[in-house]
């Protein structure tokens, strides 16, 4: 009796992992699914702004255009430091097919079939066209190569475990592209897809659950900031009520708030990004966040962080 | 007469703000930071189409953002390093860095101030101070 309980218990164990294993395969897209299509340039340097690639993977600020990566970005699992994406063909991405970029983008795989971790915030830029990418990886190829590969991750057990990000993906991405709303305006529609595609505004502007993915319910309403000390504004109209829709494309183009403060911390490298789209994008950015219905800050931690 | 009184009356402002400054310079260049805002906002709204270009408003601007220029390094002394206050330890870790952002700020905001007395001008000078005020909020700010 015992013996068929062990024998079970065994199969048990075996039939899970293999499901696991099996839950948790890296997903790709098959480059077959990529047609033969000549890239626009103009839209991939738009993609690369609205992507605010700049901001994590640029050597540094100064020169928005060698993305040698190097940064350090801490967590609550541990500090992921940003790899390089320039062309170099063998310390960046210069020997990436698309399919493998369009890949990386959006299912979080890598080119050796490993996960990524969700700081490369795949979970927003799945929403991107193929198309989009694929003129983004143009613009990003035409850039230059940056000699240099990046250390690896800082991240202790259990989070370093890659195969498990393959159930963390389970829960947090789904796999759905942009689905534009056919009862609002154009504008309204590219707002809502710069904001939540490339822009991945939510990854910083939302809370987030233990296990690291945005809580839907509060999404945009804020929370303590991912890389740190201090809390990211809520951009729901809780938060943005007072402002025009002219004063968010402003900020957009300027880092200046209504009342004359200069936005810093990590929104200070978002800007540099948004100030290189057309007025109209931004605008469209806009229009979308005033449209955002109102939603309660998440709560905050009493005042303990030291000075 | 009346000009004595007023040269006094301005000595003892000028004596009264800095000893304002050197009890409490986190509430002084709080203040300074304050009153920039506040212009800057006034000049953004230029900006936005929502106000009426002012050449008067943009020399009060400059005006201040001078004044701020002037007397800002001198308003981080170590014994203000910590109280309420946003400024970062970068600011006293990185002094020459620190003192050279705000050197920066004030030479830009001497190139600038004759261009910027038309609209054109100062659409194109606006984003040169403005990124003095990012560039060093997102190097010597805590966010909020």
């Amino acid at each position: 009796m015992l013996r068929k309980l062990v024998i079970l218990g065994v199969a048990a164990g075996v039939l899970g992992l293999g499901l696991f294993w099996f839950l948790t395969i890296p997903a790709t897209v098959p480059a077959n699914a990529l047609a033969p299509r000549t890239p626009d340039l103009a839209n991939g340097k738009t993609m690369f702004y609205a992507g605010g690639c700049i901001s994590c993977h640029a050597v540094n600020k100064d020169e928005p255009t060698r993305l040698g990566g190097g940064l350090g970005l801490k967590s609550p699992f541990g500090t992921f430091y940003v790899p390089n994406i320039s062309p170099d063909p063998k310390d960046g991405i210069g020997g990436w097919t698309e399919a493998q970029f369009v890949t990386a983008m959006t299912k979080g795989t890598s080119p050796d079939g490993a996960h990524y971790f969700p700081a490369f915030p795949y979970t927003s830029y799945q929403r991107i066209a193929f198309d989009d990418l694929r003129d983004l990886f143009a613009h990003i190829k035409a850039l230059p190569a940056v000699q240099g590969r990046v250390r690896g991750h800082d991240v202790p057990f259990p989070f370093n475990v890659r195969r498990s990000l393959g159930g963390w993906k389970l829960l947090f991405l789904d796999g759905e592209k942009f689905k534009p709303d056919p009862s609002k305006s154009a504008a309204w529609n590219r707002g809502a897809y710069l904001v939540n595609g490339p822009g991945h505004c939510a990854e910083c502007h939302s809370p987030r659950n233990i296990l690291g993915g945005i809580v839907t319910s509060q999404r945009f309403a804020g929370g303590p900031n991912p890389e740190g000390e201090g809390w990211v504004p809520n951009i729901t109209q809780k938060g943005l009520g007072k402002w025009s829709e002219k004063d968010i494309a402003y900020l957009l183009e300027t880092g200046s708030t209504p009342d004359g403060d200069s936005v810093g911390g990590a929104m200070a490298p978002v800007i540099r990004n948004t100030s290189q789209l057309s007025q109209d994008d931004r605008a469209a950015m806009a229009m979308y966040l005033k449209s955002l219905p109102p939603v309660d800050d998440p709560p905050r931690p009493k005042k303990q962080e030291a000075k | 007469m009346l000009i004595r009184i007023a040269l006094a009356a301005a000595l003892v402002a000028v004596g009264v703000s800095a000893v304002v400054a050197q009890q409490d310079p986190i509430a002084a260049r709080k203040a300074l930071m304050k009153l920039n805002g506040q212009h800057g906002a006034a000049l953004s709204k230029i900006l936005k189409g929502e106000e009426p270009f002012d050449a008067a408003k943009v020399e009060a601007g400059f005006a201040q953002w001078a004044d701020t220029a002037a007397k800002f390094s001198a308003l981080f002394p170590d014994s203000s390093k910590t109280g309420e206050t946003r400024a970062a330890a970068a600011i006293w870790t990185d002094r020459a860095g620190f003192d050279a952002a705000v050197a920066k700020f004030a030479k830009d905001v001497a190139d600038n101030r004759a261009k910027a007395a038309t609209l054109d001008g100062l659409k194109a000078a606006m984003p040169i101070i403005g990124k003095n005020c990012s560039d060093c909020h997102q190097a010597f700010r805590n966010p909020s």
